[in-house]
């Protein structure tokens, strides 16, 4: 069984929710991300998303657009990302990680060297945003073979038909997007995303993790409702900004956040 | 070079032209993208649609545009005769016109109020707030901050046609930060609004529909070369940036063995120097802005930042046809550096009294060489996309003159 898989089968038994934070790589500094990967798991985080930043982020929002910006300042590099894994697993091999990003910088170091080297420094999964599963015809088995989940976005707009082809594509887990919009939009619509996930259930086998818009507490309450999982993103990012040149004021506050969430799924 | 493909044949059903195009954006704007085929499918071959667009294109637009024989710089270069596409003729003073009309009309057809556009020097903006006020559409184009310093005149015209400019102040602030900000504004209004890509780029079906649009250049081309010239042109020569003059004109020929296809990119200060935009000629292949093509991109993916003195052109990818061509050989890709755009647009306007864009100033000054090492028995097309009244305080700012 993959770590994500039993990550999820374990809080299945428990009667809990996934909590699955999303920070970018290298931001604010190279320094900055693997002992927030620590503070993060250790404050209630099941699975970590970890961005690869990427010069020209077209489906987020100005949040984690800055925030690639001041990764890419110092040169984070993909292989930079998946030395942060590797060193992360030194000390935790149970937490599933997945990389988020988008295609170019994966695929300008080749499928085959990308897939090998992640599987190697300890990563779980794969979320490329601009890699629908009409396009992932060639690197799903690459993947597949390194052992890697491909997980693939479900959006409001996504016919019925198409959940069944993503259902059937990926692996892992579904990243339900919960707004029509980029990273760090409005806040979502709770009713409308339980009647979405409801139909997705019906249409797919893999858990569903819902993102974009959940900023609080109240929300990641809300959506552990309704979902497998709660993946937040912006509202941790805005604090690697606010504290830039703090790593353990980062630390601290992403913590506050995720512990407060935790509470309020678990309750 | 022997196993040709027909080239009219593609890009396939799901808009690949052999390993470039496809459609990689998020999984939001698939839906919009499917519908958006679905309608072209509809739509292109509809009787009513292409007259629409037909009558567009001759009573609001002008065409056809005129095949001008430049004689007395033809004469000059003392080789082949230049032959010039007179697309600066065309409302609005270029050639991209030719393709909002169309996507307007889809627009019209799908019910959508709103339209969204990306623009670098202007003109694709200007032709879309253009096409926008006549239809009665809401319009707003993203333009990177720089392109907004730097083509005041054509921000001004889309201001006065209606349309709102947002400039982008992200990653580079030109054409591709623009194009960015146009996505994310899409995948939030998707469901109101209609996206006029400018080039022959993005997902599919953008690069194809808008090629079909352009193609009526190549199209006009090949019938008055037959008639005014009495045979096909030996050779073509277009400017790229995103490569929708040079595809419009070039498509209609690819199936025409002889003629020679020449796609002038922007070398800005040298290729050598690194600063340009060139990726036919020194980038490599990618994925950005929902099609796999040639980029430039440093060794980690990322995306580099071009330099062309001319907006138009200062974009760091190409559409993927032109990739695909590339690889196949059917057509030449060559590049033009700043100084010689330059010195073309000051040649033009001088012997020809023709002031082109500096955008076409690179096909011009590719062309010029190119007639020289030709016979004056032959004949070259060149695409004059658009005329230069935008560049004026360009050249201008160059020549130590302020306004």
């Amino acid at each position: 069984m993959s770590r994500i898989e039993s990550c999820f089968a374990r809080l299945s038994e428990n009667n809990r929710k996934a909590l699955i934070p999303y920070v970018t790589a290298g931001d604010s500094s190279k320094d900055v991300t693997v002992p927030l990967m620590h503070a993060m798991v250790e404050a209630g985080a099941d699975i970590i998303e970890l961005g690869v930043p990427f010069s020209d982020p077209m489906a987020d929002g100005p949040v984690i657009q800055l925030a690639c910006e001041r990764a890419l300042a110092h040169g984070t590099s993909t292989r930079d990302v998946l030395a942060m894994v590797k060193q992360f697993r030194e000390t935790n091999n149970d937490t599933p990680v997945v990389l988020m990003g988008y295609l170019n910088p994966v695929e300008v170091m080749g499928y085959e060297t990308f897939a090998k080297a992640a599987a190697e420094a300890g990563v779980d999964g794969v979320l490329l945003v601009d890699l629908p599963p009409e396009e992932a015809l060639e690197v799903k088995p690459v993947m597949a073979a390194a052992g890697l989940d491909l997980i693939f976005l479900v959006a409001p707009t996504t016919s019925d038909e198409r959940i069944k082809l993503i259902g059937e594509a990926g692996s892992g887990y579904l990243y339900y997007v919960s707004l029509k919009g980029v990273t760090g939009s409005a806040t979502l619509n709770v009713e409308e995303v339980a009647g979405r996930v409801e139909t997705i259930r019906n249409l797919a086998k893999l858990p569903i993790g819902v993102g974009f818009g959940i900023k609080d507490a109240e929300s990641a309450q809300a959506v552990s409702r309704v979902a497998d999982g709660v993946v937040v993103g912006s509202a941790l990012v805005n604090q690697v900004k606010e504290h830039q040149n703090d790593p353990a004021a980062i630390n601290q506050a992403i913590s506050d956040i995720l512990s407060a969430m935790r509470t309020a799924m678990d309750t | 070079m022997s196993e040709r493909p027909d080239f009219s044949a593609f890009p396939d059903a799901r808009g690949h032209f052999g390993p470039y195009g496809g459609c990689f954006v998020s999984e939001t704007l698939m839906g919009a993208l499917d519908d958006l085929k679905a309608m072209y499918e509809r739509l292109k071959d509809d009787p009513q649609f292409r007259a629409d667009f037909d009558y567009d294109l001759a009573h609001y637009v002008g065409r056809p545009s005129p095949l001008y024989l430049a004689e007395r710089w033809s004469k000059q270069l003392g080789g082949a005769k230049i032959w010039l596409k007179r697309e600066d003729l065309n409302h609005t003073g270029a050639h991209k016109v030719n393709n909002t009309i169309g996507q307007a009309l889809l627009a019209k057809h799908m019910g959508k109020p709103r339209v969204i556009a990306e623009t670098g020097a202007g003109q694709h903006g200007v032709a879309t707030a253009t096409v926008a006020a006549r239809l009665g559409l809401k319009c707003q184009v993203y333009m990177g901050a720089e392109d907004v310093e730097r083509q005041k005149l054509n921000v001004y015209r889309m201001k006065l046609l209606g349309a709102e400019v947002i400039p982008v102040t992200s990653g580079s602030k030109t054409l591709k930060d623009a194009m960015n900000e146009a996505m994310r504004d899409w995948v939030t209004n998707v469901d109101d609004t209609f996206y006029i890509i400018g080039t022959v780029a993005g997902p599919h079906p953008y690069p194809q529909l808008v090629r079909d649009f352009q193609c009526i250049i190549g199209r006009e081309a090949r019938e008055q070369s037959l008639k005014q010239a009495g045979q096909l042109p030996d050779a073509l020569v277009a400017c790229v940036g995103g490569g929708s003059n040079a595809i419009g004109l070039f498509h209609p020929f690819l199936n025409d063995e002889s003629v020679a296809m020449y796609g002038v990119e922007a070398a800005g200060d040298g290729i050598e120097t690194g600063r340009h935009a060139a990726p036919l000629s020194a980038g490599r292949p990618g994925v950005l802005h929902g099609n796999r093509t040639y980029l430039m991109e440093d060794d980690n993916g990322q995306i580099i930042e071009t330099h062309s003195v001319s907006a138009g052109l200062d974009y760091p990818g190409v559409g993927p046809e032109h990739a695909w061509l590339k690889d196949l050989g059917r057509v030449q890709y060559v590049a033009a550096d700043d100084t010689e755009a330059l010195a073309a647009f000051r040649e033009l306007t001088q012997v020809e009294g023709i002031m082109p864009a500096l955008e076409s100033s690179h096909a011009l000054a590719y062309a010029s060489k190119l007639a020289q090492t030709m016979s004056p028995e032959q004949n070259i097309v060149v695409n004059l996309s658009g005329r230069g009244d935008k560049d004026i305080l360009t050249v201008a700012a160059i020549d130590g003159i302020e306004f």
